[in-house]
C-alpha cells in the first residue's frame, strides 16, 4: 500500500514539469542538511559525550569497572543517535520512511548479530574449556 | 486503460511512461540506494565488532589492550574524526549557497583532519609492531586490527573519494551531480564516524577497563 503510494508520487508530482523540479531539490535539501545550529549541537553534544566516557577512564573515576563499562556502553549509545540525527539528519520522515525503515531493520541485525555472537560464543568457550595443566596430568594418571 | 488500445491510427503513441523521469527519478533514489549502501555497510563493521566481541579476550599468552593502548593518543585521533565531522558539515552549509571557495576551503580542512587521523592510525599501529604486537601475536590483536583496519581504510577511500570531488568541484562547479555526489560522500564520512564511536568505546575504553 505504502509502495505503491510513494511510487505513485514521482509523476504525478511531475505533472507540471518545471513545478514538480523545483520541487523536488527543495524536498532533499530539508532532508539531506542542516543549519549552522544543528551542526552546531551535535558537535557539542558529541564532544560531551565523548569526553566523559575517555574522563571516567583514564582518571578512574568509578571504582567498579562493571559500572564503567555500562556507562561508557550507554554513552557510546546516545552519541551515535546525536550522530544519526544531527550529523546524517536521519528522521522517521526522510525518503518517504524508507531510509528509517531500513535503518531499523539494521540495527536488529546487528543487535542479533553481537549478542548472539557472544552470547553463543561464551557458552561454547565455558563448556568447552580447554584443559589446563592441572587436568592433563589428572588424564594422565 | 482502454484508450491507450483503441487510439485512432494517427494519433502520437501513448505515453506510458516519460522517458526524462529517469534521469531526474534518480536524483531522489540516489540517496535511499547509499543509505542502503552504507546501513550493507555498518553490516560488515557489526561482523568485525562480533568477532572482536568473541576473541578480543584471547591474548595467547601475549600483550593485552592495557599494556599496549595509549589512550590520550586515541583521544587526539577521535578528536580529529569529529573536527572533521563538524567542517564536512560546513562545507555542505556553504554547497547550500552555492560559494564554490568557501565549500573547496572547508572540503580541504576536513581532508586534512582526515589524513592527520590515518597518520596517527598508522603511527600507532608500527608501534604496536615495535612493541611486539603484530597480528598473528594473538586473537585479541589479530581481531584488533582487522576492525580497526578496516575503518583506517575506509577512512582512506573517504579521503580519496574527497580529493576526487574537490577536483570535480574545480573542474564543472557546483552542478547538481557534483551536490548529489558531495551529499553521499557527507553520509559516509559522517557514518565512519559513527563507526569510530563503537570502535574507541569498545575496543580501546572497554580494553583498557578490564
Amino acid at each position: 500500500m505504502s509502495a505503491d503510494a510513494h511510487h505513485m508520487a514521482g509523476p504525478v508530482g511531475h505533472g507540471g514539469a518545471s513545478a514538480g523540479h523545483g520541487h523536488d531539490p527543495h524536498a532533499q535539501s530539508e532532508g539531506g542538511h542542516g543549519t549552522v545550529q544543528s551542526y552546531m549541537t551535535g558537535f557539542v553534544l558529541s564532544v560531551i559525550l565523548t569526553v566523559i566516557p575517555f574522563w571516567l577512564v583514564m582518571g578512574n573515576v568509578l571504582d567498579n569497572s562493571l559500572v564503567t563499562t555500562l556507562v561508557i556502553l550507554a554513552l557510546g549509545g546516545v552519541q551515535m543517535v546525536v550522530h544519526v540525527v544531527y550529523f546524517l539528519h536521519m528522521s522517521t520522515k526522510s525518503e518517504g520512511g524508507w531510509t528509517f525503515m531500513a535503518l531499523i531493520f539494521t540495527i536488529t541485525l546487528v543487535v542479533i548479530m553481537l549478542a548472539g555472537s557472544v552470547w553463543v560464543m561464551y557458552h561454547l568457550n565455558h563448556n568447552m574449556m580447554p584443559m589446563d595443566a592441572h587436568d592433563v596430568m589428572n588424564n594422565a594418571r | 486503460m482502454m484508450h491507450a488500445d483503441t487510439a485512432p491510427p494517427g494519433a502520437a503513441a501513448p505515453v506510458f511512461y516519460q522517458t526524462d523521469e529517469e534521469g531526474h527519478h534518480s536524483e531522489g533514489s540516489t540517496m535511499l540506494g547509499f543509505w542502503l549502501y552504507l546501513m550493507s555497510d555498518c553490516l560488515i563493521f557489526a561482523t568485525l565488532f562480533a568477532t572482536y566481541g568473541v576473541l578480543g579476550r584471547s591474548y595467547a599468552a601475549g600483550p593485552t589492550p592495557k599494556d599496549l593502548f595509549d589512550l590520550p593518543g586515541i583521544a587526539v585521533n577521535t578528536a580529529m574524526l569529529l573536527f572533521s565531522s563538524i567542517t564536512y558539515g560546513f562545507a555542505m552549509l556553504e554547497m547550500d549557497r552555492d560559494r564554490i571557495k568557501r565549500t573547496q576551503v572547508w572540503l580541504a580542512i576536513t581532508g586534512l583532519f582526515g589524513v592527520a587521523f590515518v597518520a596517527l592510525e598508522i603511527r600507532e599501529f608500527a608501534h604496536l609492531f615495535h612493541e611486539g604486537a603484530p597480528p598473528w601475536r594473538s586473537a585479541f590483536l589479530s581481531s584488533f586490527y582487522t576492525l580497526v583496519g578496516t575503518h583506517g581504510l575506509h577512512v582512506s577511500m573517504g579521503i580519496l573519494w574527497l580529493v576526487v570531488l574537490m577536483v570535480q568541484v574545480r573542474k564543472y562547479g557546483l552542478i547538481v551531480e557534483n551536490k548529489r555526489r558531495l551529499m553521499c560522500l557527507s553520509m559516509f564520512w559522517h557514518f565512519l564516524d559513527l563507526i569510530w564511536i563503537g570502535v574507541f568505546t569498545v575496543v580501546y575504553l572497554m580494553g583498557v577497563l578490564e
